[in-house]
């Protein structure tokens, strides 16, 4: 090979290396293009939080009230006020208050003073009336209504005087919860050790992967399946009086979740090394033994965290609940209907008044769930992290 | 002369086990029982997959047909010979669409960054995996909150304001938002099915590349792209499945139970089978007669998400036995 | 292009060539290489002519991989490494601070372990770094592809299926299929990396064979931890034992009149 050829391509010799960085801007640009694009993923979740507490904000710190009867800021009172107060007293949103004239906002503040007069003056001594429902206590603790024998929980946001209080739906979610995780718990768990310790691989290979279709059905599905089928079918074995009821709610429930739990437990039963399985094994344990004793103890981080993610699956879920139950009863039973957080944001959004005390509610409930799953992830997640770390690093 | 030493193991204690033979002696009652509790659960599991196909697919078979499926109705969604489903799946299929081109560059561009970028412990790299760990995990519900809160209440009326219409265009339920939501809902399945591609490729043939004189660059779309495309394909198919069966998201930023004519502009609203189903269902008065509809709009729901899983799930398994080949 | 095929020579010719005693071609100076805290190569310096084959030979660990790593810069790649020292190639300071690391890979070429062909056609491996150099027409294309399939000995085994998958080949051809990749790009400088360790005795011998006949054209480093292999092809080897650079020379002394005992020690098979 002649070189006359190389020398000829390479007119520079040596020199030509020495050009470091500057030679290519396109890399540099691309390299900074493609990590901006990737920061989008924490902006997403800073969005999401800040735009749904934003407009739970002025609930939260005790500026709305929807007592019926108030002492009406009169319009002239207008500039004393500053323009969160003044929001929240004429319920409007914040695009809507920028919108609106000085003129215009008397004029609204002015509707207000003569709605105040125009009530009724036997309803004006209903203790009820003089009751702001946007508070923290109403919100809370239980509250003896006009009309009630005793103090009751009571979420009705919709009549004269609405009551918010929020515990019914607590315990609706948490009716609902506890039967999917109590059903969905044993059997994913029971069915991630038999499919990861005691059966054959080419099972494994097969089972795996139709468990994880059970993910693949829409919510909308298995509500749908709740309703239609499983309620009857529940109902004539148990013979309950509420055909659709929390206990159906929460078995749905269980479908949906199994598949989340089954697949992160029996990620982690894999990932305990053979070793330990093999060692009890040559020592003349049965397959149940080294399961039972050797691998779900070393595995119990696993599916603890697989059991945390579940239940901040099942929390979230909506449409199942949603098809299943529709009152809102604040009882203990399982056989009584619930509603639950998810249910009632997706319920009743539709009817609140943009900028209203029911809207700023619906999307508090939002933020506290968002809050209350983004723990549980993280929990779940710092557990399976420190699970993989003790079987890689400190080993 | 004798060299013994005395052993260091003197065994003083008896034997554990005196029979000469290695057949059972009595029947391991609680292992098989165990056992067979953990197998029964698996099975039951499979079981309630199976009864739930099988009764759609057998209740839903008699009222699907052609003509169901390309079919506009009038106002009248009960007579299961006359009604269809035509818009309902033009309105999946438009904002699934819309939702996928925004996703997947962006779900990839991600991926691609914490694959072959991000050094492996830096705080930034964990803050980002873990902001995209948080996003899988946030319910439907409150991406539907987001959806009206930031996209229409935000973005859609300062749009409005921007370009001086008279009436709220984008300052509504529209089907550009009910899009974006999804794509953010979404995008943790594309990072997660493209990472997992990215991560299957030998590092050698990185190493081939870089040590013939290519960039990082140049050695990302020419080399590595092209063999995780089948991957980034599963990621984008899964992602487009869950989005056609969530109807949470979609409540409150887009979706209408009745449209007049199918959606054309971004900022229409759209009808959606999912959520057919749920008002149907809950708020039918003659429960009877919608059952039929019903099931005929739910074989095609599941025909659509299921379908499309099984595909994204046989694509995989094809690319991990060819690269399984290849190491 | 009939003017490439390269008579083969003997082994024994090589082995007995001594050293060329010219300005160094490759001049490593006092150079260090930290893997975070600790210290994998200590104080290495050692000057490799031009045109010639040099043997690194070691214990596992040594640190030969390393260095020769160095050489090309790959060890860029790792992220707590930290190097002292200076390499210089061609009297150019490789690791000086504007030198642009694509371009030295361009002249630096490396063939690996294991051997890694794109899953790509035949054609399409070794035409990867000539697009990459700018080649465009098909014609100076497909001459050069030939031509670099010829000097690694494979054009006659795979002229009829250049289009189909480089991933269908043996072993040893795809490892002859990576060789010819790296000389399509003309470098200067080839770095092998146990280039035959994977391969059985016949293909093995194939690439010795042309590593003989490429040392006409580039400078050639290989790794290797076959004593007998170095032996063999190699015209100078370094000895490389914990870090140091033990003893270098040509291969000759090396193998039959070493200066350290532990050399002696190690090519006489006490340990390794």
């Amino acid at each position: 090979m002649p070189t006359n050829n190389q020398n000829s391509r390479r007119s520079h010799g040596w020199m030509g290396i020495h050009r470091g960085h500057k030679a290519r801007p396109m890399e540099w640009l691309a390299e900074k293009f493609i990590f901006l694009v990737s920061l989008s993923a924490i902006l997403m979740v800073l969005l999401i939080f800040l735009f749904v507490a934003r407009e739970a904000l002025p609930v939260f710190f005790g500026q709305t009230n929807t007592a019926l009867v108030q002492k009406p800021i009169p319009p002239e009172d207008l500039e004393k006020h500053s323009a969160a107060e003044l929001q929240a007293y004429l319920e409007l949103t914040p695009e809507q208050y920028a919108k609106i004239s000085k003129a215009g906002l008397r004029d609204l503040m002015s509707v207000k003073v003569d709605a105040q007069n125009d009530i009724p003056e036997d309803f004006r001594n209903d203790p009820d009336a003089q009751i702001n429902t946007t508070e923290w206590q109403y919100m809370i603790k239980p509250h003896q209504w006009n009309g009630y024998a005793k103090p009751e929980y009571i979420w009705q946001p919709v009549g004269q005087v609405k009551k918010f209080n929020l515990i019914p739906l607590f315990i609706g979610t948490l009716k609902t919860t506890l039967i999917g995780l109590f059903f969905a718990v044993p059997l994913a768990v029971g069915a991630a050790i038999y499919v990861s310790q005691l059966a054959r691989p080419r099972t494994r290979e097969i089972v795996k992967p139709v468990i994880e279709m059970l993910s693949g059905i829409p919510s909308v599905v298995v509500g749908f399946f709740a309703l239609i089928v499983m309620a009857t079918v529940l109902q004539s074995v148990l013979r309950y009086e509420t055909r659709l009821n929390a206990f159906v709610a929460g078995i749905a429930l269980g479908f949906a979740v199994i598949p989340v739990i089954f697949s992160i437990a029996e990620d982690a039963l894999t990932s305990v090394p053979r070793s330990y399985s093999q060692a009890a094994l040559a020592l003349g344990a049965s397959r149940w033994q080294t399961a039972w004793q050797v691998v779900l103890p070393a595995a119990l981080p696993g599916v603890f965290a697989a059991t945390v993610l579940g239940f901040g699956r099942a929390i979230g879920e909506t449409m199942i609940v949603l098809m299943v139950c529709s009152a809102s009863v604040v009882s203990w039973n399982v056989f009584d209907s619930a509603r639950s957080i998810t249910t009632t944001i997706a319920a009743e959004m539709a009817e609140a008044v943009n900028g209203g005390p029911h809207y700023r509610i619906l999307f508090m409930l939002g933020a506290l769930l968002f809050a209350a799953t983004f723990i549980s992830n993280l929990i779940g997640d710092f557990v399976i992290h420190r699970f993989k770390q003790k079987l890689e690093g400190k080993r | 002369m004798e060299t013994t030493s005395s052993p260091v193991y003197q065994p003083t204690s008896a034997p554990l086990s005196s029979r000469r033979h290695f057949r059972a002696d009595k029947f391991d009652f609680w292992s098989f029982f165990f056992s067979g509790l953990t197998g029964l659960a698996t099975l039951l599991i499979v079981g309630i997959l199976v009864v739930i196909l099988a009764n759609i697919v057998y209740n839903g078979w008699r009222g699907f047909s052609w003509h169901f499926v390309s079919t506009i109705p009038k106002k009248d969604f009960f007579d299961i010979n006359t009604t269809g489903v035509l818009p309902m799946i033009v309105g999946t299929a438009f904002r699934v669409v819309v939702m996928t081109i925004f996703v997947i560059p962006v779900g990839v561009i991600t991926a691609i960054y914490l694959t072959e970028y991000a050094a492996n412990n830096s705080i930034i790299t964990r803050i980002i995996r873990a902001a995209v760990n948080n996003l899988a995990g946030v319910p439907s519900i409150v991406f539907g909150l987001f959806g009206l809160g930031f996209f229409i209440n935000f973005v859609g009326k300062n749009m409005d304001y921007v370009l001086h219409n008279t009436s709220a265009v984008w300052g509504q339920p529209a089907l550009i938002w009910s899009a974006l939501t999804l794509a953010v809902m979404t995008m943790p399945v594309v990072i997660v099915a493209t990472e997992e591609s990215l991560k299957a490729i030998p590092p050698g043939l990185r190493e081939a590349s870089l040590a013939l004189g290519a960039t990082k660059l140049e050695t990302i779309l020419k080399i590595v792209l092209p063999q995780a495309l089948p991957g980034i394909m599963t990621g984008g198919i899964l992602a487009i499945s869950r989005a056609s069966g969530e109807v949470a998201p979609i409540l409150f930023t887009g979706v209408a139970y009745y449209m007049a004519s199918l959606p054309t502009h971004l900022s229409d609203q759209f009808m959606d089978l999912g959520y057919h189903v749920f008002v149907l269902s809950t708020q039918s008065p003659n429960i009877q007669q919608t059952q039929p509809i019903l099931y005929a709009t739910v074989l095609v729901l599941l025909l659509l998400t299921f379908a499309l899983n099984i595909v994204a799930v046989l694509i995989r398994a094809r690319v991990r036995k060819k690269l399984r080949s290849m190491h | 292009m009939a003017d490439t095929l390269i008579p083969k020579i003997a082994p024994q010719e090589t082995t007995a060539t001594a050293a060329k005693s010219e300005t160094p071609f490759i001049d490593i100076q006092n150079v260090c290489l930290y893997y975070g805290a600790s210290k994998a190569l200590k104080n290495i310096s050692v000057q490799l002519d031009e045109k010639v084959v040099t043997a690194f030979i070691g214990p596992s660990g040594c640190g030969k991989s390393t260095l020769l790593r160095c050489l090309n810069r790959m060890n860029d790649l790792i992220d707590s490494v930290r190097i002292e020292g200076s390499i210089k190639i061609g009297g150019h300071d490789i690791y000086d601070g504007d030198v642009d690391v694509i371009e030295l890979r361009k002249r630096v070429g490396m063939v690996f372990q294991k051997s890694n062909p794109f899953p790509k056609s035949i054609y399409e491996n070794v035409a990867y770094g000539l697009r990459l150099h700018g080649i465009k027409s098909k014609s100076e294309m497909d001459g050069r592809i030939e031509e670099s399939l010829r000097g690694s000995a494979l054009w006659d085994e795979v002229k009829d299926r250049l289009h189909s998958s480089a991933l269908g080949l043996s072993g040893g051809q795809q490892q002859r299929l990576c060789i010819a990749r790296a000389i399509a790009i003309k470098p200067e400088v080839i770095l092998m990396d146990e280039p035959a360790s994977a391969l059985d005795p016949i293909a093995t011998a194939r690439v010795e064979d042309l590593i003989l006949d490429l040392k006409k054209e580039f400078t050639i480093v290989i790794v290797t931890h076959n004593m007998q292999q170095a032996a063999r092809i190699s015209d100078q080897t370094a000895f490389f034992y914990m870090g140091e650079l033990v003893e270098f020379g040509p291969t000759t002394k090396i193998f039959t009149n070493p200066a350290q005992k532990r050399t002696e020690d190690y090519v006489s098979g006490r340990f390794g």
